[in-house]
């Protein structure tokens, strides 16, 4: 949209005025409509309407034939079926995308503070139009009114999760339908610093794709939808290897280089157990969410001689083993000591402290990397998102988060700036929408 | 957000008749019709109807025919809010209608349940600017076809509407066909910035010529219907 040089002919300048108009004048007299407008731009001068009528499907909406399959194929934008940018995600189901799905390369949370007067009705008529939205994204159609539907045709595997902040129950007036062990978290004095400007929030859209771009327009998107009911608080980007990148399914590395994420559970079983509410209730099938900004501190880091980040991690740093084994999934031997006498895994190791004792309480993390830009000093501005799912807060997440504050060498390089939990509910069938549970 | 489509025929419309043709019906949207298939979304419930089969009205094809009616149905439909906008008197309505008869249809009027004026409107070049105004002769959907009614484009106009349309809301559209059928639908308001429709009286249908603006500011509309929630408005942290 570069402007031309002062060379631009007359005619050009009298549309480019009619058209910026509309944009600037706000109420005032301008008389163009955005759709002529376009039509304008194009030249376009005889009389007739720019009629879509049509015999064959329409072009700005290839709604409604997406199949029920894992791909689509949009014909015409670009985007061929069986490539990582066909693939989709289903919506509906028994629980939200984006928990146990394997995780995209792209993230953005979002987090709202609902505005004033939005209570349950109006909260539920945003989950509606939300929840219209992200079923039709997340199957390779654009939301209604997107008038940049090309964007669409890639869903890449976007999901969109919905979550709820603790005070959001108080602010729709129904207190009592808070889950059970849902409440932010406790401070961890040792180690936080937390920052406003990343912490907590009544709503959160987790967006997730393995295209950045789908990721940046759905949240264009869903932000357009959601601002007359809730003000933005906070967006958090993340990323991993892109797809195709690294080995399918292997766990990724932090930016610390660490190889970060083993010990996940996958088994239905344990998911089951370890992630998703048992109920009864509005919320069985939900999980909660943590959400932590942490803060790598890699100057200090990089004075650490590679046995010694071993040490402080407790793993090999060439794959991710245990230091006590030789392969990324062995199970480390927590008692074994070395030549020294001491023991192998050390008492301040991170993988130590997040086991803890007795029967492991797993949750399932889902991070993502962060960079922002570096200050002047030219200091990298990095960390990780962590995000994780579980199915009780105060028994899984907090116990082992109070181990980890009061003993983990890696909180000397590590420093959390940001902090938010939500209630994530149940999935939703068609028809339905994300919610609908406690709203109806 | 879309909705039913109720197709009915005044006349005709006894209890069987209404059977024999829901089983067509259903037939046809199972994709039959050579029309694009719209795989029935929950938005768009085809429910299409009574007594299609047995329309005799506009002559041509009917009962008895090889061909399956189905009817017009209409899918992703939704609504420009108007809260917060510069111009809350009116406003548009669109969505995407399926004609699955074998025949030309046309909608001739409309009519909704928020404001007692509804045009159907094109957009057209008038004086070098694109001003909406009312399409002379009612808007077509061909024979196994589909027009989509868009900003910019064809659509249903909501006009005299004495409180603004927030974001979230449902208007009910019903639109009349020229087989004297109808079809009903629900429309979702959505804040969008565009289709700021400048009205043009004067073309065909001749309402007043003056002309008006349909326009929105660039701020999120915010409208404040209260419920449960209303007196907690701080934020935490």
């Amino acid at each position: 949209m570069g402007e031309s040089s002062d060379q631009a002919p007359r005619r050009y300048s009298r549309r480019r005025l009619l058209l910026t108009g509309a944009a600037a004048a706000a109420g005032g007299a301008a008389t163009v409509a955005i759709g002529g407008g376009v039509a304008l731009a194009q030249g376009r001068q005889d009389a007739a309407p720019p009629a879509l009528v049509d015999t064959a499907t329409a072009d700005t909406t290839p709604a409604d034939t997406a199949p029920a399959d894992t791909t689509v194929g949009v014909e015409g934008d670009g985007v061929a079926a069986g490539t990582i940018g066909s693939a989709t995600v289903p919506f509906h189901g028994q629980h939200q995308a984006g928990i146990t799905t394997p995780a995209q390369a792209f993230a953005a949370f979002c987090a709202f503070d609902l505005r004033k007067g939005v209570g349950a009705v109006r909260l539920a008529k945003l989950l509606r139009l939300l929840s219209d939205d992200i079923e039709r994204i997340t199957s390779g159609r654009p939301a209604l009114g997107d008038t940049a539907p090309e964007l669409a045709a890639a869903p890449a595997r976007v999901s969109v999760t919905i979550g709820f902040g603790p005070a959001l129950f108080d602010r729709v007036g129904m207190p009592g339908a808070r889950p059970a062990g849902f409440a932010d978290l406790p401070a961890f004095p040792e180690i936080d610093k937390l920052e406003d400007r990343y912490g907590g929030g009544d709503l959160l859209l987790q967006i997730c794709a393995d295209d950045p771009i789908t990721v940046a327009h759905t949240q264009r998107m869903l932000l357009k939808d959601t601002r007359a009911f809730a003000a933005m608080r906070w967006v958090q980007r993340g990323f991993l290897r892109a797809r195709g990148s690294g080995s399918e399914g292997s766990t990724p590395r932090n930016l610390m280089g660490q190889v970060d994420g083993t010990v996940n559970p996958t088994l239905d079983a344990d998911v089951d157990r370890l992630v998703w509410h048992p109920g009864p209730g509005w919320f069985t099938g939900g999980t909660m969410m943590v959400l932590r900004r942490i803060r790598m501190d890699l100057n200090a880091w990089d004075a650490l001689d590679r046995s010694g980040m071993e040490a402080a991690i407790g793993r090999r740093l060439s794959n991710g083993a245990p230091l006590t084994g030789t392969e990324e999934h062995d199970e480390p031997d927590l008692t074994a000591t070395d030549a020294t006498g001491l023991l192998a895994i050390a008492d301040f190791a991170h993988l130590r402290l997040a086991r803890g004792i007795g029967p492991p309480l797993q949750i399932r993390r889902r991070p993502y990397n962060y960079d922002d830009s570096p200050g002047s000093d030219g200091d990298s501005d990095v960390g990780q998102v962590f995000c994780s799912f579980q199915a009780d807060i105060a028994n899984q997440f907090v116990p082992m988060q109070q181990r980890l504050a009061a003993g983990d060498l890696m909180n000397a390089w590590l420093t959390p700036i940001g902090s938010a939990v939500f209630a994530i509910p149940p999935g939703c069938q068609p028809g339905g929408f994300i919610g609908e549970g406690l709203l109806t | 957000m879309t909705i039913a489509t109720a197709r009915h025929n005044r006349r005709w419309g006894t209890a069987a008749a209404c059977a024999g043709a829901l089983l067509l019906a259903g037939c046809g949207s199972s994709g039959q019709s050579a029309s694009p298939a719209s795989s029935p979304s929950p938005s768009a419930v085809s429910t299409a109807d009574v007594s299609t089969a047995a329309v005799p009205s506009a002559g041509s094809s009917s009962a008895g025919s090889s061909s399956v009616e189905s009817g017009v149905t209409i899918a992703d439909t939704w609504v420009k809010a108007t809260a917060g906008t510069e111009n809350t008197s009116m406003t548009a309505a669109f969505g995407v209608l399926t004609n699955s008869t074998g025949q030309d249809l046309t909608i001739v009027s409309a009519s909704n349940d928020v404001t007692d004026r509804t045009e159907l409107h094109e957009m057209a070049m008038v004086d070098g600017a694109m001003v909406m105004r009312p399409v002379a002769g009612g808007i077509p959907i061909p024979a196994n076809g589909t027009t989509t009614l868009a900003p910019g484009g064809l659509h249903v106009m909501i006009m005299d509407a004495k409180t603004p349309i927030a974001p979230g809301d449902d208007v009910q559209v019903t639109l009349t066909l020229s087989d004297g059928s109808t079809v009903l639908f629900e429309a979702t308001a959505k804040e969008f910035a565009g289709a700021n429709e400048s009205y043009n009286g004067g073309s065909s249908a001749a309402m007043d010529t003056k002309t008006t603006s349909m326009d929105v500011g660039s701020s999120p509309a915010q409208s404040g219907c209260d419920d449960a929630g209303t007196e907690v408005t701080s934020t935490d942290g």
